[in-house]
């Protein structure tokens, strides 16, 4: 139906990622507004049960993929599925999470599908009819509402729409088969390269602290600061986040850095340690809930975007900060 | 190999940018630009390409005539030649990209370097738009790139500090991610390069946008907060507000 919203929904582990729900959560909002309802799109081998799940979140009906063509991810696979999906359901808007995959799929759906792509985006509401999106543009210093001419293809930025509250029953689930196998894909994940175990990915935790040049040399006088940073997060179930400059010096990994030319973030909590505030680096996470920060220095311009700050040594306070943490989460 | 380096000039990253007069674009007075800093990995990716297999590196832009002065910069830094697309239009991505792949497919191509998005739209879509309108494979946001037997190896960041792994058959497009190399300055013999070069200057023929600004307007200004103290006692009251104030944890 021409008021249909499609959503592609990615699974982990054989379960619907939390991204994936609220991207369907913001489609059924944007459905019903339209007079619509969200359809789900899967792909992926023996996902039929928990794909009926997803009826709880707001979908009224669930297409399902799978086959030769899933057994292994390829984002050429995954783009062809969306966009033909888009055409057979006449959707009006497809979504997807701006997760690393999502951000590589979904700008060929939308290229196949000659549709205009709003990437990243923090809002989606119907004006007059048509789905309307909202994108944060330099890094966060503005923002922009955008219409596409047709079929508007959304990549929902993660955290920010809420998760939909599990309610309902399970969706019908509707098989799709798909013109194309493995050997009709350009490009094929041939290996994944395992990162640090356990690692929690900064642009997707709930809780971010973040070191800057204040935190000092981990080869030398920072070290312990670091290993404190280290601690805090820990207790708190947080990512660890850089500052350009700290990245740029090599004392953390790009993976890890957060502002305009790193990650941008939006958890519920961001603790800035040492970090001074640059253009660049307010701009990756002024987004973020509440914002903590801790500097020695009290003009920094961290603390006029902070909501709490501390002005101490980051030496003496993410210790005494951790130990607070510990004793009020116990 | 026939190298190509898809280059954009964008705001420098600590430009202020506020809304133009139209409300739809930002406000240029003031602006200063440069290259838009992963289109600089794609440069250097495409120069150590020319100096392990040798080829031609040829840079190409979509923008106002300006913008010949930055791909001056590209040629020395090392670049053999370079085309600007001249527009003064704020083009989607698709329309940067179809404007590109019209190049592109009129030079002929082994390689095509972008960054993997750029600083001012941040869409990090032209890379993969232009892999589909010139029917070839793409990896994006690569950190990590081989090339030999006409097949590149491209190693990308995925969530959760995980890296994917991807063999594709050249002709292919790649973007660049900070990490995947260092890039060069300018060399003397570069700069004496680029006093004498020509930048072809041919017009962009962009077709419409497919996603049209309504809008453009500032986020709210987050309210002033407070100094909850000094030094690590301040800790405990911090958590305290965190919890029953602030309610996040």
């Amino acid at each position: 139906m021409a008021n249909d919203v499609l959503v592609y929904i990615e699974f982990k582990d054989g379960k619907p990622t939390k991204a994936g729900l609220q991207a369907l959560g913001a489609g059924a909002n944007l459905a019903k507004s339209l007079g619509g309802s969200a359809i789900a799109l899967v792909a992926g081998n023996g996902l039929d049960a928990e794909a009926a799940t997803l009826g709880a979140y707001g979908a009224a009906k669930t297409l399902l993929a799978s086959g030769d063509a899933f057994a292994q991810y390829s984002p050429d696979a995954v783009a062809k599925l969306i966009s033909n999906q888009a055409q057979a359901t006449s959707a009006v808007a497809v979504l997807a999470s701006a997760t690393s995959a999502g951000k590589d799929f979904l700008p060929r759906a939308a290229a196949i599908s000659k549709a205009g792509l709003a990437s990243d985006i923090v809002d989606l509401r119907a004006e007059g009819g048509k789905p309307v999106a909202v994108r944060p543009v330099y890094a966060g210093k503005a923002r922009v509402s955008v219409q596409a001419s047709g079929t508007l293809f959304a990549s929902l930025r993660p955290n920010v729409f809420p998760t939909p509250a599990q309610g309902g029953g399970n969706t019908p689930v509707t098989p799709v088969t798909v013109a194309f196998g493995l050997a009709d894909l350009r490009a094929l994940v041939s290996e994944i390269v395992a990162g640090a175990a356990g690692k929690l990915d900064v642009a997707e935790a709930e809780i971010v602290c973040s070191g800057g040049r204040g935190m000092k040399d981990p080869a030398t006088d920072g070290k312990q600061n670091w290993a404190n940073l280290e601690k805090l997060a820990q207790t708190v179930g947080a990512a660890v986040g850089a500052s350009r400059a700290v990245v740029d010096a090599g004392w953390r990994p790009h993976a890890e850095q957060v502002g305009q030319t790193g990650k941008t973030v939006s958890p519920k909590l961001y603790i800035a340690c040492g970090i001074s505030g640059a253009i660049q680096h307010l701009a990756g996470m002024s987004g973020s809930k509440v914002i903590v920060a801790i500097n020695k220095d009290p003009q920094a311009p961290i603390f006029k975007i902070a909501d709490y700050g501390i002005v101490g040594d980051v030496a003496e306070v993410i210790p005494a900060l951790t130990d607070a943490f510990a004793h009020a989460l116990r | 190999m026939n190298i190509i380096v898809c280059v954009r000039r964008a705001p420098k990253t600590d430009a202020r940018i506020k809304a133009g007069p139209d409300g739809k674009n930002y406000d240029p007075a003031g602006v200063e630009y440069d290259i838009s800093e992963y289109d600089k990995f794609a440069i250097e990716a495409g120069l150590l390409l020319k100096e392990k297999l040798g080829g031609k590196v040829t840079a190409i832009s979509v923008g106002p005539k300006d913008v010949s002065r930055d791909l001056r910069n590209v040629i020395a830094m090392g670049a053999d030649a370079a085309t600007l697309l001249v527009s003064d239009a704020a083009h989607d991505p698709w329309a940067t990209a179809s404007a590109l792949a019209a190049k592109i497919k009129a030079l002929g191509f082994d390689i095509v370097f972008c960054g993997q998005t750029s600083v001012d739209s941040q869409s990090a879509q032209t890379a993969p738009i232009l892999a589909e309108l010139l029917g070839v494979p793409c990896a994006t946001v690569a950190t990590g790139l081989e090339v030999a037997d006409n097949k590149a190896t491209v190693q990308r960041e995925i969530d959760g500090g995980k890296r994917e792994k991807y063999v594709l058959k050249l002709p292919a497009v790649i973007s660049c991610q900070k990490g995947l190399n260092k890039p060069r300055s300018a060399s003397m013999k570069g700069i004496m390069n680029a006093k004498k070069a020509v930048i072809e200057e041919i017009p962009a023929n962009a077709p419409a946008n497919l996603v049209n600004v309504l809008k453009m307007d500032m986020p709210p200004p987050r309210p002033a907060g407070k100094i909850v103290g000094e030094g690590p006692d301040a800790a405990k009251k911090l958590v305290e507000l965190l919890r029953n104030e602030a309610k996040v944890i």
